[in-house]
């Protein structure tokens, strides 16, 4: 390890700061819908979502060796480039995390993967086919899969159960939920805390670390589940409140509806072949479960605003993944300014977070008689000053960049 | 450009008849089970002990079912 240099402890950093902030970004999905309907306690739901994810971390012997599925074309890449693209990674999670909108955090890598290449090698890097094959056409299956199976699978476990003791009943759902919310983090742990170990083997061979190909060194992999593993016991609970009650209200048999359907999805859809995004296949699950039963309603200003986070998250991140990429190509000056913006971006947003703060005692289940409008009002009084405050100012600084350079993209890279 | 609708159709048909079978197998044993527990409370007769525990049975074979499922999912992560 003695040819660390500075940038590539920089990017490695970055790298598990990343894995950080998608940890506690998709706590959400194996375990929001546990949290809101009792089944766990959300302290115990998070910790037990931790510890999966740190297993599924380990679990895996297939290595991550293409952390971009072929998007863009990794050969060409050099290590600034990494990092820019994980500033963008980042700095879109944490908006979305501000705004409690569920957005698939693959979908923020690539996006700041894409971005940073094309302002690196330009259009040549990037693969236009695979990014509609593999990033927006599953983006629009995900949650119709995900949907309708919990949807159907709702309305069936209604029918069949419709003559028992609903308190009766409740604790066999739960505990079936717990245990389809459990796969899911495993599930989560294997392909999410794998992708960044991609990441950061990817940036040490580039760098010259590593050989080409090389599987992940130990600690690579000890670093990546552990950083995975903190950021989901911290709990996204903004996210877990939009996933577990802003987007509908759910009762037990829902609730494992839910996460049963999206156990399936994941695991059909990573092993044959069709990979969908996580946040995506949950937020579909939790709305299909909540239109299937009967009286159901999901909130669909609320949903909107998330499929509209999801339109937005790849060109966002790559955005913001090129301003930073135009950066960090004028030099060193250029790569301390990046992580100067990065470090102050992260922290105006956690400021402003904490204006509002949601925790742990904001997403138990409600006392039964809350007006369906009380959380959408909440959420839509905590949207307003986001967009106005700091985020929106460090957007513009960085997309100002671009702009002015991004027609001229075919020259090759001098960095 | 190429689609794998195949892959895409797959991932659809098999989503929606596991999730909808497991949901539906669960729910069974989870009826079941509260049957039994509704008839063992009201004085039984050697009839309605004998169905108690062929329902009882039936719900553990769900719940089998079930857990093999989940044990399938463990196996398609781990390899």
């Amino acid at each position: 390890m003695e040819h660390l240099t500075l940038l590539l402890g920089i990017v490695i950093v970055t790298a598990l700061v990343f894995d950080f902030t998608n940890g506690f970004h998709d706590t959400a999905n194996a375990m929001a819908t546990t949290i809101s309907t009792g089944a766990l306690r959300p302290k115990t739901a998070v910790a037990m979502s931790a510890v999966l994810n740190l297993v599924g971390a380990f679990l895996s012997v297939e290595v991550a060796k293409t952390i971009s599925g072929g998007i863009i074309n990794e050969k060409g890449i050099s290590t600034e480039v990494i990092f820019a693209a994980l500033v963008g990674a980042i700095l879109w999670n944490l908006l979305t995390w501000l705004l409690g909108l569920p957005s698939s955090s693959s979908h923020a890598l690539f996006g700041g993967l894409i971005g940073a290449t094309l302002m690196s090698v330009g259009t040549s890097g990037v693969n236009g086919n695979t990014v509609v094959t593999k990033v927006l056409l599953p983006a629009i299956a995900a949650p119709i899969v995900a949907g309708l199976a919990a949807y159907l699978a709702t309305k069936l476990t209604y029918r069949i159960g419709s003559r028992t003791d609903e308190k009766a009943t409740a604790k066999g759902y739960r505990a079936g939920q717990i245990a389809s919310a459990g796969l899911v983090s495993l599930a989560h742990g294997t392909n999410d805390a794998q992708k960044t170990m991609g990441v950061i083997t990817l940036a040490l061979v580039t760098g010259g670390v590593l050989a080409p190909g090389a599987n992940p060194p130990l600690w690579v992999i000890v670093s990546a589940g552990l950083a995975i593993a903190m950021g989901t016991y911290l709990g996204g609970w903004r996210i877990i409140k939009t996933m577990g009650k802003g987007l509908t209200e759910l009762r037990p048999q829902q609730g494992f509806s839910a996460q049963t359907g999206a156990a399936t999805v994941i695991l059909a859809s990573s092993h044959l072949g069709f990979s969908l995004s996580t946040t995506q296949v949950c937020s579909g699950s939790v709305m299909g479960a909540g239109l299937g039963r009967k009286g159901g309603v999901v909130r669909w200003s609320t949903a909107t605003r998330m499929f509209i986070a999801w339109g937005l998250t790849l060109p966002a991140a790559a955005v913001v993944g090129a301003g930073a990429e135009f950066l960090t190509r004028q030099g060193n000056v250029g790569i301390a300014a990046v992580a100067v913006l990065l470090i102050a971006g992260s922290g105006t947003i956690w400021t402003l977070s904490r204006r509002k703060p949601v925790d742990h005692t904001s997403v138990v289940p409600d006392a039964e008689a809350e007006p369906a409008g009380v959380v959408t009002t909440a959420i839509a009084a905590v949207t307003p000053p986001p967009p106005a405050g700091a985020p929106a100012d460090l957007l513009k600084a960085t997309i100002l960049s671009p702009g002015g350079t991004a027609p001229e993209p075919t020259r090759p890279a001098t960095v | 450009m190429h689609i794998d609708w195949q892959a895409l159709g797959t991932v659809f048909g098999v989503s929606l008849v596991a999730t909808v079978g497991l949901v539906g197998l669960f729910t069974l044993g989870i009826v079941s089970l509260s049957k039994t527990s509704e008839t063992s409370g009201s004085a039984g007769s050697a009839a309605s002990a004998g169905s108690a525990i062929v329902a009882r049975s039936g719900a553990y074979v769900c719940f089998a079912l079930c857990a093999a499922a989940v044990s399938y999912g463990i196996y398609l992560i781990v390899a």
